[in-house]
């Protein structure tokens, strides 16, 4: 242990720990802007800057190491002249559009200034110019950049992609797609870890919220809008809700307010995803040297963008089932349009994804086969859809809740688990289990595919009827590219692999709302496992809305229709 | 007395002229003790290094922990790019082999068998000199298991800055790294390395052939040897020559480089390179000593001797000191990234008879909070000249001022 004082405090800390660690665990604040646990420890802002007795410099709590004896001033006035010179300096050059800024209220360096008590910025402001083309799902403004690097840090070190770097020196130094190449050739999954952890506003997702208006107010369009499971786990960070005042029924209630004609649930479509997938599976298992081996899932396109851009060779190994959102798109346009007795060009189909490559994977023209425009016409993300909520101007919070339409609102809890990693693997199991036994297995069976491995992935082997059937959960892409470089040395081998791009899976997507520092995976994938104990129905082939789109429509799982409907040739759908 | 200049430039790429002068005298005499003892050794003679931080180089050797069985790393600094400094070049193309010498000594001292020598990228025609050295004293079996590799840098001056200096060595970007972890416990590759300028490299020889007595015997007690210094501006004799330390500032000008030029007065010094402060006319007494230039508000570092002549404008000459910097900032860290170029801003709007009190206020503000939040050295070091260069001439700079009021506003 080491004894140090900070602000006339004794403390005593292990060894190793760093000043603002030791600060924290006191109760004493230090403020940060760049430095992001174990993820960006870079010391670059020098907002965090402390004075140290005997010492001639001051120095960054996020990265000096407290020694014996030490004696720290984090509010000294030479710390806080520092402090808001440099942040001065900061704002200088970052275009403070705060009332316009879809990062206003939640920004870190708008917080910083605030609490410095900083209202004038003494230098010339000189804003880096935006060239950015904003019609990629990801977009970047440069006259926001702190260039504080989180975004290269955690492509790099979370995602195994690597996609940002930091060009030139001094002032013109610059972050931009690594070698300069232009954003569509760069190897981006997409997956939007950079925006959830930019400190700024300068990543975000494209602004999509006005097509869903014009949808809305267009009187020949039927808005269906579909939600996806872990956007339940989050939606009301958006508005500042409490867990009581978020339920599911209130957001079904909040999204009907905003004018769109029917809610429905992307629980739907991932419980008919595990019938496609999983008898799909089956087909594989059961037909060795057949098909190849392992399969791997296909729901999450950052996932899929990646196998594409980094392993192709990886492609067939794809499951050619399309993800619940295309699923539902094609369902919704061509069976519910029936249902409907309308002409499917009437539909409209939005959905709400905790995710920014979604809002891509829509526009592929190998995961659009009904025929009528695009099957999901447009994404948006939780973030935007909360953005969407505060503009209508209703006090949600009182709105008493409603339930999902009919019959494509019917979701089981295999789907809303769906939003966590390892929900997917868990799900398919459950059915596997039925399908292959002629019985359920217990719903809480399979709870070890259950949570995130930092580094690393979740494997198991399990025995149903006579079958060995070999498992892996990635979440992740380092994750993703850690386990299929253990495959092709050869160290492990696995039949069936599901993968998310995102940390901790959707619950941690790159569209949800963001808490700067915090890395809310776990936690709003615990709101879902909680979901699914509650729900009647924990079994993707129980779903009755599922069984009778197949006895109405579809006839049974991987038929012609089907195929036509709910898979793609993944080798077609190239990058 | 010429402990490092001491050989015919046309004689650099003959190793037997060189071990007839008691070349690898020195490295024998090394291998016949334990290397702790040289470290000893080194440590006694007060060699202190000549890059410019002047840290005791026996002492930095000692850090690199001894038993372990971990590799360790020696690196040669010929990153040299502080402005009007040559030394390490000209010590590269008249004696190579003491360079080779000198690194094969420390290598052994701290039981490593890998050598860097990183070159600055504007010095590619020192590479093939260097290789053929090398490859000289391999012949000679002189080597031993030790493998020296040269690397290029890429023109970034804070490559030099020896945290950056592996980073660049180990493939990336040069930017500098936090410390500590200072390199001695991990450098490249994490491994324990030491990073040694070239001209402190090349005093190790003398040393382990003629003792650490022979060596403190000469020049300063506290900064002992000889210094290589690179006089520039306005003198008669510009060059690279070795002095002992200890000179008086004034007699290398009027001796070494012939005074200043065409008999003109001389108006202020610059020592260390565009990093060291200023000293006037009246304080060319102050001898070639790290401490007492320090204590006179300049710095030796490098050894870079800058003369200025009574018809130099001091502001003019603050710009361009100002533009190095905001040119030669990596931009990581915040205060040096945009203090260099505020204070660049704030100069120029000096020197274009645009600036008011209030700027010149701003700027100060800027120089410490550059001083006192910077990661490297080189956003910390940006003060010292520019604050010296106005703090000495106020009235030149005064004298652009606008006096009415409005203008720059106050920072805080």
């Amino acid at each position: 242990m080491v004894s140090l004082t900070i602000n006339h405090q004794s403390l005593q800390v292990p060894e190793g720990t760093t000043i603002l660690e030791a600060a924290k665990s006191a109760g004493i604040v230090i403020p940060t802007l760049c430095y992001l646990k174990e993820l960006n420890e870079v010391a670059a802002c020098r907002v965090c800057m402390v004075e140290i007795e005997g010492s001639n410099r001051l120095m960054p709590a996020c990265d000096t190491v407290a020694q014996e004896g030490m004696v720290v001033f984090t509010n000294s006035r030479r710390a806080r002249e520092a402090r808001k010179i440099n942040t001065q300096l900061l704002l200088s050059r970052h275009d403070c559009q705060c009332p316009t800024c879809v990062r206003s209220g939640n920004c870190s360096l708008q917080d910083l200034a605030h609490d410095l008590n900083i209202i004038e910025v003494p230098f010339e402001k000189q804003i880096p110019k935006n060239t950015w083309n904003m019609d990629h799902p990801l977009n970047r403004y440069a006259s926001k950049c702190i260039r504080c690097l989180r975004c290269i840090n955690v492509c790099e070190k979370v995602q195994s992609l690597g996609v940002w770097a930091l060009n030139g020196t001094g002032e013109y130094n610059k972050i931009e797609v690594k070698d300069g190449a232009d954003f569509s050739a760069a190897h981006c999954a997409l997956c939007g870890q950079c925006i959830t952890h930019c400190p700024v506003g300068a990543l975000v997702e494209r602004d999509d919220t006005q097509q869903l208006l014009d949808a809305i107010d267009d009187p020949d369009k039927i808005t269906v809008m579909q939600v996806a499971p872990a956007v339940r786990a989050a939606w009301g960070d958006t508005l500042g809700f409490t867990k009581e005042q978020a339920t599911v029924k209130r957001m079904v209630a909040a999204f009907r307010a905003l004018g769109v004609d029917y809610v429905f649930d992307t629980n739907f479509s991932a419980d008919l995803t595990i019938m496609e997938e999983g008898s799909e599976f089956i087909e594989r298992m059961t037909h060795p040297g057949e098909y190849p081996m392992p399969m791997f899932t296909s729901c999450c396109p950052g996932w899929v963008r990646f196998a594409k851009l980094e392993y192709p060779e990886l492609v067939p190994h794809l499951s050619t089932a399309k993800s619940p959102q295309q699923m539902f798109g094609a369902v919704a346009k061509t069976y519910y349009a029936q249902l409907l007795g309308v002409d499917p060009e009437r539909i409209f189909c939005v959905s709400v994804m905790p995710c920014t490559a979604k809002k891509y994977e829509c526009s592929v023209p190998e995961v659009n086969d009904a025929g009528a425009g695009r099957d999901v016409d447009m994404v948006l993300t939780t973030r935007e859809i909360g953005r969407l909520l505060r503009s209508v101007h209703v006090d949600i919070a009182s709105l008493p809740e409603e339930e999902f339409d009919q019959p494509l609102g019917i979701g089981t809890g295999a789907a809303v688990i769906f939003g966590a990693t390892g929900g997917v693997m868990e799900a398919a199991l459950r059915s596997a289990y039925y399908l292959i036994t002629g019985k359920n297995p217990d719903a809480d069976a399979f709870q070890a595919v259950r949570g995130q491995e930092v580094k690393g992935w979740k494997a198991k082997t399990l025995e149903i009827n006579g079958i060995t059937v070999r498992i892996a959960v990635a979440s992740g892409l380092g994750n993703a590219r850690r386990l299929i470089e253990a495959l092709k040395r050869g160290e492990v081998q696995y039949d069936f692999i599901e993968i998310m791009a995102c940390p901790g899976g959707c619950a941690g997507g790159g569209g949800q709302p963001i808490q700067d520092g915090c890395e809310l995976a776990g936690e709003r994938g615990e709101k879902l496992y909680v979901l699914d104990k509650e729900l009647p129905l924990r079994f993707s082939h129980e779903n009755p809305a599922v069984l009778k789109l197949y006895e109405d429509f579809m006839e049974k799982p991987l038929s012609h229709k089907a195929h036509q409907l709910l898979h793609t040739d993944q080798t077609k759908w190239r990058l | 007395m010429n402990i490092l200049l001491d050989g015919r430039p046309e004689e650099a790429l003959r190793i037997h002229a060189y071990m007839l002068r008691g070349g690898y005298q020195g490295l024998k005499r090394a291998r016949q003790t334990p290397p702790q003892q040289v470290i000893e050794e080194i440590k006694s003679s007060g060699l202190r290094g000549r890059g410019g931080a002047g840290f005791p180089t026996g002492l930095k050797l000692s850090f690199i922990p001894q038993q372990e069985d971990t590799p360790r790393y020696i690196i040669c600094n010929l990153d040299e790019g502080e402005p009007g400094t040559y030394k390490d070049r000209t010590l590269c193309e008249h004696v190579p082999h003491k360079l080779v010498e000198g690194l094969a000594i420390c290598a052994y001292a701290i039981q490593a068998t890998q050598a860097f020598i990183y070159c600055r990228a504007e010095y590619p025609y020192l590479v093939d000199v260097l290789k053929q050295a090398i490859n000289q004293a391999k012949q000679e079996n002189l080597l031993e298991n030790l493998d020296i590799e040269l690397r290029m840098g890429a023109g970034a001056y804070v490559c030099g800055e020896e945290s950056a200096l592996i980073e660049s060595i180990e493939g990336h970007r040069g930017n500098p790294r936090f410390k500590p972890p200072y390199p001695a416990g991990q450098g490249l590759w994490q491994q324990p390395t030491v990073v040694l300028n070239v001209e402190t490299l090349c005093n190790v020889p003398f040393i382990l052939r003629e003792g650490a007595d022979a060596f403190s015997s000469v020049g300063t007690p506290d900064y002992p040897g000889t210094k290589l210094i690179t006089l520039n501006g306005d003198v008669e004799h510009r060059g690279c020559f070795e002095v002992t330390t200890g000179t008086p500032i004034k007699e290398i000008i009027e001796t070494v480089g012939g005074g200043v030029r065409q008999g003109r007065a001389l108006k202020a010094i610059q020592v260390g390179g565009s990093s060291g402060g200023f000293l006037k006319a009246s304080q060319i007494d102050t001898p070639l000593d790290f401490a007492a230039l320090q204590k006179a508000g300049g710095s030796l570092g490098s050894g870079a001797i800058l003369v200025l002549d009574e018809t130099r404008d001091m502001v003019d000459l603050c710009f361009n000191i100002a533009d190095f910097y905001r040119k030669e900032s990596c931009g990581k860290c915040l205060p040096c990234r945009e203090g260099c170029y505020r204070g660049w801003q704030i100069i120029r709007k000096i020197q274009q008879h645009q600036a008011n009190q209030q700027d010149v206020e701003n700027l100060f503000l800027l120089l410490d909070v550059m001083k006192e939040t910077a990661l490297c050295g080189l956003g910390q070091s940006f003060y010292l000249p520019i604050q010296s260069c106005i703090t000495l001439f106020e009235e030149e700079f005064q004298a652009k001022l606008r006096t009415e009021v409005g203008g720059g506003e106050r920072i805080s």
